[in-house]
């Protein structure tokens, strides 16, 4: 029980420091400036 | 099954279905995509929603994980997308797979499927075991490692998942579209027929065999399984009260033999087995809340 408890807290801190860290490196803006435009890959285009 | 118990599973599978139609809808709620016969360019779509929704369908408020991976690694950085894999790492230690039994809109259709009636097929045990090991393929080979060293043309990576196997994409986005664009027609080729192809293999042993993408192939059912274990979120068999009946076994669409692997990353928390038990030992919960519960008791 007590591991579980390490993981998940472990899960929680790494998850929210890696979120923060790829916010800083302006992830979200090049997932944005894919997700707007139709991804003709996704739909079977090429 | 008694009576009751039967009574009991379909109020939680209609219970269920309520939840995902509305998942669904709310995840794909831009109407006006349909009309307009475009996708939606609003700013929500910065944020990755945690199921599998492909951002190229008309409806889609929020980018899909699995593709927004694949993006920056295939981008000038070539890296794993620390935003991506931060946010799965959120939903995976708090939910676990309950993102895949409620909230994800192609379980929905497979849950669908799987209502006609027809003689529904058990995979054999010893080839179920190996092919659940397929979808951690699927993610490392496909979603990270291809996109990443593998250089297109235009000098970036293909997001190879989406390109070739992604059915939720030919589904959602590609067949939607193709019907509504006329210019989207006119390209469809090969990679389209491809594509319609392995979504229509899918769906039709979605009817036969219940969430068979999400035991096989899905690559975001393989991260979330990685959390499923320690997940705030669980599934407990008390032994004590378990009379080893086997109902819990037999509605399980995962195949799971549950009193053994209901902690195990392949359950979908989909609450099937705590419905049919009998002898209510199955007991689920936000484990973290219980043990403060207990801790203060």
């Amino acid at each position: 029980m007590k591991r579980k408890r390490i993981l998940r807290l472990c899960g929680l801190l790494c998850g929210a420091a890696l979120t923060a860290l790829g916010i800083l490196r302006g992830e979200p803006e090049v997932i944005l400036q894919k997700a707007v435009k139709i991804c003709l890959e996704c739909i079977g285009i090429g | 099954m008694s009576r009751m118990h039967r009574d009991r599973l379909k109020r939680q599978g209609r219970l269920r279905l309520c939840v995902q139609v509305i998942a669904a809808a709310f995840l794909n709620g831009y109407a006006a995509g349909f009309v307009k016969k475009s996708i939606f360019t609003g700013k929500t779509k910065l944020f990755c929603v945690p199921v599998l929704n492909c951002y190229a369908c008309p409806g889609a408020l929020g980018a899909c994980p699995i593709g927004a991976m694949q993006t920056v690694a295939g981008g000038k950085g070539r890296s794993i997308s620390f935003y991506v894999l931060g946010l799965l790492m959120l939903f995976g230690t708090v939910f676990g797979r309950l993102l895949c039994g409620f909230l994800c809109p192609f379980g929905l259709i497979q849950d669908l499927l799987v209502r006609i009636p027809l003689k529904k097929l058990t995979v054999p045990r010893s080839a179920d075991r190996l092919l659940r090991y397929l979808k951690y393929a699927v993610l490392l080979i496909m979603v990270l490692l291809l996109p990443a060293a593998v250089q297109n043309e235009l000098g970036s990576g293909d997001p190879w998942f989406c390109k070739y196997l992604c059915p939720a994409g030919t589904l959602e986005g590609g067949i939607p579209l193709v019907l509504l664009n006329p210019t989207l027609r006119s390209l469809a080729g090969v990679l389209f027929t491809w594509k319609t192809a392995v979504l229509l293999s899918i769906l039709i042993l979605s009817v036969k065999i219940p969430r068979v993408f999400c035991r096989y192939l899905c690559p975001l059912g393989a991260f979330y399984a990685l959390f499923n274990r320690f997940a705030c979120y669980q599934m407990q068999v008390a032994e004590h009260k378990c009379i080893a009946c086997g109902k819990c076994t037999s509605v399980c669409p995962m195949q799971l033999d549950v009193p053994q692997e209901i902690c195990s990353g392949e359950c979908i928390r989909c609450g099937r087995c705590k419905a049919a038990c009998p002898a209510d030992a199955i007991r689920t919960d936000f484990s973290v809340l219980r043990e403060k519960q207990e801790h203060t008791a």
